[in-house]
């Protein structure tokens, strides 16, 4: 199932090309590793660390940006760390938390003896056994609503939809329960929960099975959303997340399993509640997140040989938004483009668009743009499905529209 | 039907059809050809006692149990069924919840309470039967009719009272309401307001119970969780997915349908193809026992070998209780369905009036003792209505409180501090 989606590197959105063929960038070939990571550069963000400091023993961003200064470029083997794909990174931190906290459980379908339909809980039964690891039947709301029993009990479970469409199935026990449990019980009960699972427009996978769940569910209460993007903020993700008090979902995106990063080997948690600056520039802020942070940085070559210099945050943090980072950036360009897989109506791009303004207006020179997925059900046909998201020449016209 | 004296024999506690077909299924059918050769994939968390029950234990009928017990506690008082003590005990708390209804409905019509509010008389033989035999740490799930589950479950009237008021002092700071009662203290874990969702976190629960025991050995029994729920949910998917689970995890669980035989308008049996809910038990390999819900002593009798079983790790039952409520759906239901004659058929089986009458009858308890507890009850449930009262409304800075376990939820402000940290947030103006 999952191998299918091979052949999207982390790198790939950063090969030299202007193509904005979506196919050849699902298809291209990988590449080494050296040749990759060659063209990475990892960038403490040192000023947030010092601005928060009251957050600074939670906090090592580590962005991955493609700026070519220059000044850090390291290939070497020896490099501290290790590389591993993103499914990889997920397990990691997941087995991390379970080794550290026994009250850490997962469920699921085929999370166990299958090892999970994109491999994230591989090996994790034999390591943990069946109870810990429990497969569950094919019953979404009722496993959903132990998991909240579970959790409302003492456990730490992290829920998985096989598909996050499946979650659907769900939505009762997540939004009324989930959500909302822990203010009708005033406070007495916690849910720390984490329900994770694949989404978003894969290849082919027909409208039900490319789904954007975070559009339905930002507007329960109670709840925080969270995508990750590289296998880095993967693991530092997910790791927050099962140690959260609060119920969190944590998007992961079908096409993006396979990314390859070298991440550090000591422990690290990311900042639920904090965007990741990717690129920093100072003609527009482009605001996005999941698969579309690799079309941004695929249209970003395009726009940075043709003289822009945008600056390019992934926002991870679908609810709350972190309105510092985004703040800051539309307080120093003062133009926004959203990019996002989600649909257009109701979808995070509209929520985001609607912060902004009511924040950030009088620093807007421009309006904001917002490139969201058609209104349409995902099409089956490979060139009716390319149509629906956001490509990367959208993204470089909508830069050009902005900074003209 | 006519009514049979309510307590007259232990031996009508039995599952229907009693004699030619057995209610339960013998044991689970590991052995068919139907799982060919997959047994040894079947669920088998650790090793544990209960997982070779699989292969030997057959699931004996809670009505097979009840008959042999009856030998046993025979011994002390012939033909009794409780002690004193008990028999008081469970008068006390069906008093207190038939009282505490009423005044319900009382400050209802007079304005201190809103919204939907479901009244349980009629039903108190099932809270009672069953919740009194919990210990502290047992677990009970409920449905939007949930407040003399929680009453019997330990939770003061004040609490529940105060809760329906909407006032801080209330089991839920006033956030919950009528069909949300919750109590961590007394593991009231729920106050469920839509159909069947109540069911899978009982499972949870039930989960939770069993992860103690055999992963995190903090125990050496299982703690149980009774799910309440109705015979309108018996036909939703949660009910058939958790009876599904539950047995084939061998959850301490018991899944308690109180059968009014009503779904607001809905007749049970325009509903449902077969009326018959506690069949469904033996369906998914656990016993199912049809008991007579508005006979305290006999649900009692059930309830005890239904939690043992949970409790010792041989896994759930399903106890299908027929019961009758004595009012409408709500107490905005004008109730204009039901017949008159079914409804007079019920209230002549009152379930307390029959306790009352079989304590005297056999000298458990005289009328006076009785009376002493009915008056008790008269000033409890006054004295919650007077709490209630007096107590204060939610202030202002109560509003964005509990949204989030972690207030850092709220996100972070343009400012770069969480919004939690904001003063407005603690006052409660803030706009999230």
């Amino acid at each position: 199932m999952a191998s299918i989606f091979q052949g999207l590197g982390a790198a790939t959105v950063l090969t030299p090309t202007n193509s904005i063929d979506s196919k050849k960038f699902h298809v291209s070939p990988r590449r080494s590793c050296s040749e990759r990571k060659a063209r990475f550069l990892v960038v403490r963000s040192d000023g947030s660390l010092n601005m928060r400091a009251h957050r600074a023993n939670k906090l090592i961003t580590n962005a991955v940006a493609t700026k070519p200064d220059g000044s850090v470029a390291s290939t070497s083997s020896s490099k501290p760390g290790h590389e591993l794909l993103l499914f990889e990174a997920l397990r990691e931190g997941l087995e991390e938390e379970m080794d550290r906290d026994p009250s850490v459980c997962v469920m699921g379908e085929d999370v166990g003896h299958y090892g999970g339909s994109y491999k994230v809980t591989r090996g994790l039964a034999e390591k943990f056994g069946d109870l810990r690891v429990l497969d569950t039947p094919i019953a979404e709301n009722s496993f959903t609503g132990m998991g909240i029993g579970a959790a409302m009990t003492g456990l730490r479970p992290v829920i998985e939809g096989m598909n996050m469409g499946f979650l659907l199935l769900a939505f009762n026990q997540i939004s009324n329960n989930c959500g909302m449990l822990h203010y009708t019980s005033g406070g007495q009960f916690t849910i720390p929960v984490v329900i994770r699972g694949p989404g978003g427009v894969g290849r082919q996978l027909g409208a039900e099975h490319s789904q954007r769940l975070e559009s339905y569910f930002q507007s329960i209460p109670g709840i925080q959303m969270v995508a990750c993007s590289t296998p880095y903020n993967a693991k530092g993700l997910m790791k927050a997340a099962i140690r959260s008090e609060n119920p969190v979902i944590l998007f992961e995106h079908v096409l993006l399993y396979n990314l390859k990063e070298r991440i550090p080997d000591e422990e690290y948690i990311c900042n639920l509640e904090e965007a990741e600056m990717v690129r920093p520039g100072e003609h527009v802020t482009i605001l996005t997140y999941s698969r579309m942070r690799y079309h941004v940085m695929q249209a970003a070559k395009t726009l940075v040989n043709k003289g822009y210099d945008p600056e390019v945050i992934d926002i991870r943090s679908l609810k709350p938004f972190d309105l510092h980072t985004i703040g800051n950036s539309v307080k120093k360009t003062h133009r926004v483009l959203i990019v996002e897989e989600c649909m257009r109506t109701g979808g995070i791009g509209a929520s985001l668009t609607a912060a902004i303004t009511e924040n950030f207006h009088d620093y807007l020179d421009a309006p904001i743009l917002c490139l969201s997925s058609q209104d349409v059900p995902t099409p089956y046909a490979g060139t009716l499905e390319e149509w629906t998201v956001v490509q990367p020449a959208q993204i470089v016209t909508a830069v050009e529209q902005l900074c003209r | 039907m006519s009514s049979p004296s309510a307590f007259s024999s232990l031996t009508t506690i039995t599952c229907k059809p009693n004699h030619n077909i057995p209610s339960i299924i013998p044991s689970k059918p590991i052995s068919t050809s139907f799982l060919g050769s997959t047994p040894k994939l079947r669920f088998s968390p650790l090793s544990t006692p209960s997982s070779t029950r699989i292969s030997c234990l057959p699931i004996l009928a809670v009505s097979d149990v009840v008959k042999q017990n009856q030998s046993k506690t025979s011994t002390i008082r012939p033909n009794l069924l409780i002690t004193k003590e008990e028999g008081l005990e469970i008068y006390e708390d069906m008093v207190l919840g038939r009282s505490f209804e009423d005044m319900c409905a009382q400050m209802y019509y007079r304005g201190k309470m809103f919204g939907f509010v479901h009244l349980y008389n009629g039903q108190e033989a099932v809270s009672t039967g069953f919740i009194k035999l919990l210990k502290k740490a047992d677990s009970v799930v409920s449905t939007y009719r949930d407040h003399v589950h929680s009453l019997s479950k330990g939770v003061p009237a004040r609490a529940v009272m105060s809760e329906l008021f909407g006032k801080t002092t209330g089991c839920c700071n006033g956030q919950g309401g009528s069909m949300h009662m919750f109590s961590k203290e007394h593991n009231v874990i729920g106050g469920f307001a839509f159909i069947g969702e109540g069911i899978p976190v009982a499972t949870g629960a039930a989960f939770s119970s069993k992860y103690r025991k055999e992963v995190l050995k903090q125990t050496d029994f299982e703690d149980v969780t009774l799910a309440f729920f109705g015979d309108g949910t018996a036909n939703n998917g949660q009910f058939f997915e958790c009876l599904n689970m539950a047995a084939l995890w061998n959850l301490p669980i018991v899944f308690v349908v109180e059968n009014n035989l009503w779904a607001i308008g809905m007749s049970h049996l325009r509903a449902t193809s077969d009326p018959q809910i506690w069949k469904k038990g033996p369906a998914f390999g656990m016993p199912g026992v049809h008991v007579d819900g508005m006979d305290v002593l006999k649900v009692r009798e059930v309830a005890k070998e239904a939690i043992g079983r949970a409790r010792r790790g041989e896994g759930p039952t399903l106890v299908e209780c027929e019961t009758y409520r004595f009012r409408g759906h709500s107490l905005a239901d004008p109730d204009e369905l039901r017949d008159p004659a079914e409804k007079a058929h019920y209230a002549a089986r009152d379930p307390i009036t029959a306790l009352k009458k079989y304590m005297i009858e056999n000298k458990i308890a005289s009328e006076a003792e009785l009376r002493a507890i009915e008056k008790k009850i008269d000033e409890v449930v006054e004295d919650s209505v007077e709490f209630a009262d007096a107590s204060s409304h939610p202030p202002r800075s109560q509003l964005l409180k509990n949204v989030f376990a972690d207030p850092k939820g709220f996100g972070i402000g343009p400012d770069g501090k969480y919004r939690c940290e904001d003063p407005k947030f603690t006052e409660g103006t803030a706009h999230v």
